[in-house]
């Protein structure tokens, strides 16, 4: 079937409008602080240029968006849990779940938590719910310190427009044990603003996982997401995210974890699906002694374009932060990471750290990776790397040499390849699916 | 019938070279017993032990291979495993993110595949118990079947991996390149013990090695020396002692003055 493109020299901007702002608002009787949030947004949103051409955004192209389709703001038609594929409602571990919030279309259609979780305080709804009924935790969170609007068009946008979400609370001091669960589906295309804020207190602990998926659809989607995680002093959040969008799903996220005194964040994100997903995914150590575990792995197969935009910013003295990203690209994929660690001036005896692998599985994919470093202390041990490879014929042969076939002993050098990222995911449920899943884009 | 690999007149290159590095090979390796191979640097040792593999940067230009009177250079390297041949490499490859256990496991179960394509493989706990006993066999700590294959593994512990596989997958004949380089002598003995502990009337082996010092504790059955890309001399363990004693230069002056009278 030939397609033909028109592209103007300038990306197209999605047709909304300030009424659509305000009538989100009235259908969730939202509060009155939220909506002068969203106004202000808009605001925002107005006055910037659709990206493009600007350094973050100079290699990747997204005018082949159609908004016509990917604009329309989804409204949900019934469609249950029961919509979701089962391998994405699996409990991560054992037979129970700490909490489990399904959202489909962007309605909540599951929504559980551990009497457990419950008696200690911990909330796990959603956000707009939360807005209302918990306004005193959410309103200084939201979109104030971790994603601001004013972090780019999407994000401007997604403030003005964010259309479902997560909220996630554990009091001071409190440990939940169980793992939170979230999943957000799609049945229907169009745009898909979602947003997930995770706030741990000091001294708390939790662990959580958010899948991202959709229905195969010929129609254009967006997905124009945030996700903030707030860890306080001495908190302790593991985070997972996996994304696997339909191939008609275009994704401009903003995501950033802010890490207090003496807390840790291990933040895991995947990134399996969409037709193109443009992600900036940042950590702020803000407190002394704040350290950041940030992991990825992506997968990229036929035309999939992913440009992965990771920042590790060093606001405190004796900050740690550690980035793996892993990933493959096969058929005419492209993908780019493009990775930044900053510091503010006399932040000394920090530690960052950033390395990024590429697997290239065919001649006519092409994997970017940009490291950069702007440290304005001295006493510092900042290092980065980024390395390239193909299948190399030498293990395959020593694979072979025992027996193993060829496409198996490929398969096997690819996941272990991924492994070593999968491994951080505290899961073995999770990471044995995901495994299936990476088998899966080897032999499709 | 006794399971036997024939070497006849083979003649191989690296791919693409001109130069020949097996010039002729002929040899004889049946089941229950041991050959050693010897012979100086660059007298295609090397070659031959991944031209028996089917290792793809070298070319077979003459000659054929047959185990069990199947001709191998017909055969893809997996296939040529699961006919039987085994080859112990001199230099093992890491291969991160694969664990040895789930490495052999998918080993076994690609022979099981290859007899039965109904067949599930061998079940977990099954397999388990089998590496536990070869392990135990070989003096090898459990905790190896976890890690990754080869990667930071010292010299010793390649070499004992190599061992290993081979008792895990109970080949008819076994290729040994070199498994003395690199290894201390406890290593060595190790070594050496897992190579008499397999060989027997299941398996035959050749021995490939520069040293002698190897035949000290693998006593094999006969002694060839490679020189030139071909056996120039065949005898008993004497004749490596006698090339211990000698170092290779009597091979060397003999097999120069014969290559002349011949020209």
């Amino acid at each position: 079937m030939a397609v033909i493109r028109r592209r103007s020299a300038l990306p197209q901007a999605p047709s909304y409008t300030l009424a659509d702002v305000h009538a989100l608002s009235d259908a969730h009787d939202e509060p009155q602080w939220l909506r002068a949030r969203r106004a202000a947004a808009w605001a925002i949103y107005q006055d910037t240029p659709m990206p493009y051409q600007e350094e973050e955004w100079r290699r990747t192209d997204y005018r082949h968006i159609r908004w016509d389709e990917a604009e329309r703001l989804t409204q949900a038609n019934g469609a249950t849990a029961a919509a979701v594929p089962g391998k994405n409602l699996a409990p991560l571990t054992g037979d129970e779940q700490g909490g489990l919030l399904v959202i489909v279309d962007g309605k909540v259609v599951r929504s559980e938590l551990a009497d457990e979780l419950c008696r200690q305080g911990v909330i796990f709804t959603d956000l707009q719910t939360a807005a209302r009924e918990h306004e005193t935790l959410v309103e200084p969170h939201l979109m104030t310190r971790a994603v601001r609007p004013a972090d780019g068009k999407f994000a401007a946008l997604h403030a003005a427009l964010w259309d479902y979400g997560v909220f996630a609370y554990v009091p001071r001091g409190k440990i939940a044990e169980l793992p939170l669960h979230v999943v957000c589906y799609s049945t229907r295309a169009g745009a898909a603003l979602g947003h997930v804020l995770v706030v741990a207190e000091d001294n708390a602990q939790a662990t959580m996982q958010v899948e991202y998926a959709s229905a195969e659809s010929a129609a254009q989607s967006a997905y124009i997401g945030a996700t903030e995680l707030i860890v306080g002093d001495a908190g302790n959040l593991r985070y997972v995210s996996l994304q696997d969008w339909n191939r008609e799903t275009f994704e401009f996220s903003h995501q950033r974890g802010i890490v207090g005194r003496d807390a840790q964040l291990d933040w895991v994100n995947g990134v399996m699906g969409s037709r193109l997903t443009k992600a900036f995914i940042e950590v702020d150590a803000v407190g002394t002694g704040a350290s950041a575990r940030v992991s990825g792995f992506f997968f990229a197969d036929r035309d999939q374009f992913f440009d992965l935009d990771t920042q590790q910013n060093h606001h405190a003295p004796l900050t740690n932060t550690d980035l793996l990203f892993k990933g493959a690209a096969r058929d005419r994929a492209r993908t780019l990471w493009q990775g930044m660690i900053k510091s503010l001036p006399q932040m000394q005896r920090i530690d960052g750290y950033q390395v990024c692998r590429n697997l290239l599985l065919s001649n006519e994919a092409r994997m970017d990776s940009i490291p950069g470093l702007e440290i304005e202390a001295d006493d510092v041990a900042c290092s980065h790397a980024a390395t390239f490879g193909t299948l190399e014929e030498e293990p395959i042969y020593y694979l072979m040499s025992r027996g193993i076939t060829r496409p198996q002993a490929q398969l096997m050098i690819i996941e272990g390849f991924f492994d070593e990222l999968l491994q951080r995911i505290p899961f073995e449920r999770v990471r044995r699916r995901l495994m299936n899943e990476i088998e899966a884009k080897i032999i499709g | 019938m006794v399971a036997t690999l024939e070497i006849r007149n083979l003649h191989a290159s690296v791919d693409g070279d001109e130069e020949m590095i097996l010039r002729g090979l002929d040899l004889t390796v049946k089941k229950g017993e041991i050959h050693a191979l010897m012979g100086p640097n660059g007298s295609g040792k090397s070659t031959l032990a991944n031209v028996l593999m089917g290792n793809s940067a070298y070319e077979v230009r003459e000659g054929e291979v047959l185990l069990d009177g199947e001709n191998l250079l017909d055969l893809e390297p997996d296939e040529r495993s699961r006919a039987g041949l085994f080859l112990a490499f001199q230099y093992p490859v890491a291969i991160p993110g694969v664990t040895l256990g789930n490495f052999l496991r998918h080993a076994i179960n690609a022979r099981m595949k290859a007899e039965d394509p109904d067949s599930k493989g061998m079940p977990i706990p099954k397999f388990a118990r089998l590496m536990r006993e070869k392990m135990t066999q070989l003096q090898i700590d459990h905790s190896f079947a976890g890690r990754y294959l080869n990667d930071g593994f010292s010299g010793g512990e390649k070499k004992r991996a190599e061992v290993l596989q081979m008792a895990v997958l109970e080949p008819e004949i076994a290729v040994m390149d070199e498994t003395d380089s690199g290894l201390d002598i406890d290593a060595l003995r190790i070594v050496a013990d897992g190579v008499n502990a397999l060989t027997g009337p299941n398996m035959g082996a050749l021995v490939i090695t520069h040293y002698q010092r190897m035949l000290n504790y693998i006593k094999p059955d006969y002694v060839h020396v490679l020189y030139g890309g071909k056996i120039v001399e065949s005898g008993g363990p004497e004749l490596a002692l006698e090339l211990e004693e000698k170092g290779y230069e009597w091979i060397r002056e003999r097999h120069e003055a014969l290559a002349q009278a011949e020209a």
